[in-house]
């Protein structure tokens, strides 16, 4: 889990080209959304796309997404449990 | 009709143009294929959470429209035009790319949706929150030219009071080089490396204290043989009121290709007159023109540009008239006249 953890990290900070962060600026609990990282609807576009592509999970529920996003902790439970690859 | 004054021009470029006095005080040598543009911090114009998406097209107009509004001490302007050879080539790289690497799949949204010409213009009426009339000219080597075109007919007509004009391209990563890879297959090709750069400037018809020049005339055209660009060049003059002898500099683009002939035929004419060139140092892109504006109004404005810009030049000189002309491969071919208040 450790290791997905700190995989989701770096592909957030890549592909989300969040140049000002590293790794260790994002705590596992912070909110993604809002006031932790700040990220937008256009981000969550670019996650959604992120756990099809490299995880094999599609989300098709909108609300399902905002729950899913919470936190590096609620994503990384989450692609745990429904990963096809 | 009214006058169309310039009240400010910006210009990043391959050379230290967008320097905080706004002047070149020293010229950078290139060598190389390509060059890419002098990037300033862009951290001090734009905000950190929307840097982080923009392309280098995006950030240069961001950040060259910016400056031109500050300089013309305008919040905001009546209207954005912008012209754009290639637009946001990086980010239409991006994306085509991922179209094939993932087989139409897992395609994301944000290089596509600032993969358009019009990316630039739209973003800076974003900061700006201008909702006024927003337009971007792709036509090649004269998009910078059409956009001026197209303010001037505002301006003069008394329709917008203040407008931003700019002109971006970005080298991007790999279409730039398939367009080297066929130009060097060419008998006679361009000489001077490819480039990028953005020019922004101010456009009113409000005479204040400040203003740098006046946009005397623009003017396109499609095609002509180089045995008559003098011709063309003096009718453009005698409908604008101004005799040959009047102008005190042209700036021209070459670039070294064989298409440089329409050049000299023109330097042949004006046996007096300065003469400048900017390719070789700013590269050739489809909008390096508005390079060219912008060292015409620096003449203008009296500020001193390097020596080695200059093929021909007088020992000292006020220059009150200038006359840029460009073409591209023999076609696209632009007159604009700028003038002193």
């Amino acid at each position: 889990m450790d290791a997905l953890k700190q995989e989701l990290k770096e592909n957030i900070i890549e592909q989300l080209n969040l140049e000002e962060f590293t790794v260790e600026d994002i705590d596992n609990d912070d909110a993604l959304f809002g006031d932790g990282l700040g990220l937008d609807s256009i981000d969550a576009l670019e996650l959604i796309v992120m756990l099809d592509k490299d995880y094999g999970i599609k989300l098709t529920d909108p609300e399902k997404s905002k729950e899913i996003f919470q936190s590096i902790n609620v994503l990384a439970a989450y692609i745990t449990e429904h990963r096809t690859k | 009709m009214k006058t169309c004054y310039i009240h400010s021009v910006v210009s990043i470029s391959a050379q230290n143009s967008f320097s905080e006095n706004d002047t070149i005080s020293e010229i950078q040598e290139h060598s190389g294929s390509k060059i890419p543009a002098v990037h300033p911090t862009y951290r001090d114009f734009i905000p950190l959470s929307q840097l982080r998406r923009m392309s280098p097209a995006v950030k240069m107009g961001v950040a060259a429209s910016k400056k031109a509004l500050e300089k013309a001490n305008i919040n905001k302007p009546y209207a954005i035009i912008t012209g754009s050879g290639l637009g946001c080539i990086a980010d239409t790289e991006t994306f085509l790319n991922t179209l094939i690497e993932n087989e139409e799949q897992f395609l994301t949204p944000t290089a596509f949706i600032q993969s358009t010409h019009n990316t630039v213009a739209g973003q800076i009426a974003l900061g700006l929150k201008c909702k006024g009339y927003n337009t971007t000219y792709a036509h090649g080597s004269v998009s910078f030219e059409s956009a001026l075109v197209d303010a001037q007919l505002q301006v003069e007509a008394g329709e917008a009071n203040n407008i931003l004009v700019g002109g971006v391209d970005e080298l991007g990563t790999e279409f730039v080089d398939y367009v080297h890879i066929v130009e060097q297959k060419q008998k006679q090709p361009i000489q001077v490396p490819l480039s990028e750069g953005a020019t922004f400037c101010v456009l009113s018809s409000e005479r204040k204290e400040g203003i740098v020049a006046v946009l005397k005339a623009v003017e396109i055209q499609s095609k002509t043989a180089p045995e008559n660009i003098v011709t063309e060049m003096h009718d453009f003059l005698k409908r604008n009121k101004v005799d040959s002898s009047e102008i005190d500099a042209i700036i021209l683009g070459n670039n070294g290709d064989a298409f440089d002939a329409y050049y000299q035929h023109i330097e042949k004419l004006f046996p007096k007159t300065d003469f400048l060139q900017y390719k070789k140092y700013v590269g050739e892109f489809f909008t390096t023109s508005a390079f060219a504006f912008w060292m015409g109004a620096q003449l203008i404005e009296g500020k001193t540009l390097p020596k080695q810009f200059f093929s021909r030049k007088a020992e000292s000189k006020s220059y009150k008239t200038v006359l840029l002309y460009n073409q591209f491969k023999g076609s696209q071919h632009s007159f604009v006249l700028l003038t002193r208040c």
